[in-house]
């Protein structure tokens, strides 16, 4: 099996209009290589949840994929302040999003719900004052 | 139906994908809110009132061909230019988003099975 194809990109969290560039580049590659169309429109909805996450929540961060044959692995890091309740915050509905976050069409408390919808791994660790990492594992339920 | 007679039916001004025009639209997603557009869309149309740019990366994650803004809301020169890389129709035009989809319903679109 060839070895992962990784891309890594610094997520700016002060340019609300630039996020979902990683997502949108990841998607890309994606599709050049190949995977199939479900496994790509979860990716890239999954991605791109996390993203704006770490936009809106925590001062941006870093996002890396890791792709390979049948797989993706999606980690987003960052160092914003953390979720003191994690059961809370994967309640659909449950948000904490600014007044400017929601003016932009998110904020619905909806975009970790959906990201374990359509991972088929999601692991989240956070740290209040720290950040939080959340990976997610996506596989080609076609296979 | 294809994106042209969509057009004509609800009246709307193309502002890019000129060359997508004979695309067929199936189903239709209507919203404002991009979570809500992120967890259930799989249709090829979203109509909205929403203008920023991440309308359009949602509509791109998502699969979206054509972006119809309600209520003659018109997006910039930015997030046209981006519509246009990411080889979508987008449409602005001067009914509300009701009666955008009532008019679409009623010529036999449906919103996501
Ligand atoms: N990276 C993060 N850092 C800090 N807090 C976060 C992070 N991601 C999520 N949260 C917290 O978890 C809550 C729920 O996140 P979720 O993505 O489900 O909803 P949302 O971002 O508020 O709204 P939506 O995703 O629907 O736009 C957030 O409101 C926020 O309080
Ligand atoms: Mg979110």
């Amino acid at each position: 099996m060839p070895d992962a194809i990784r891309m890594t990109f610094n997520v700016d969290g002060d340019d609300f209009a630039a996020a979902g560039t990683a997502s949108s580049e990841v998607k890309r590659a994606l599709k050049q290589l190949g995977m199939p169309p479900e496994l790509v429109k979860r990716a890239a909805i999954c991605m791109y949840e996390g993203e704006i996450n770490m936009v809106i929540h925590a001062d941006g961060g870093v996002a890396s994929v890791a792709i390979r044959p049948g797989s993706v692995e999606i980690e987003l890091r960052d160092r914003g302040p953390g979720i003191p309740d994690l059961e809370l915050a994967m309640q659909e509905g449950y948000s904490t999003a600014s007044e400017q976050a929601r003016n932009l069409g998110f904020g619905a408390g909806m975009g970790l719900p959906n990201m374990k919808r359509y991972a088929d791994e999601l692991k989240i660790d956070t740290k209040i004052g720290v950040g939080t990492t959340v990976t997610m594992v996506l596989r080609d339920r076609t296979r | 139906m294809r994106i042209r007679e969509i057009q004509k039916l609800i009246d709307a001004r193309l502002l890019c994908g000129e060359h997508l025009l004979d695309e067929e639209i199936h189903n239709v997603c209507g919203s404002d809110l991009m979570s809500d557009v992120l967890a259930f869309s799989n249709g090829q149309m979203l109509i909205t009132g929403l203008v920023n740019p991440q309308v359009i990366r949602t509509a791109e994650m998502v699969d979206i061909r054509c972006i119809v803004f309600a209520r003659d809301k018109t997006p910039d020169a930015g997030m046209i230019e981006l519509a246009r890389e990411k080889d979508m129709a987008v449409m602005t035009c001067r009914g509300s988003m009701f009666d955008v989809c009532g008019v679409l319903y009623q010529h036999g679109l449906r919103g996501e099975e």
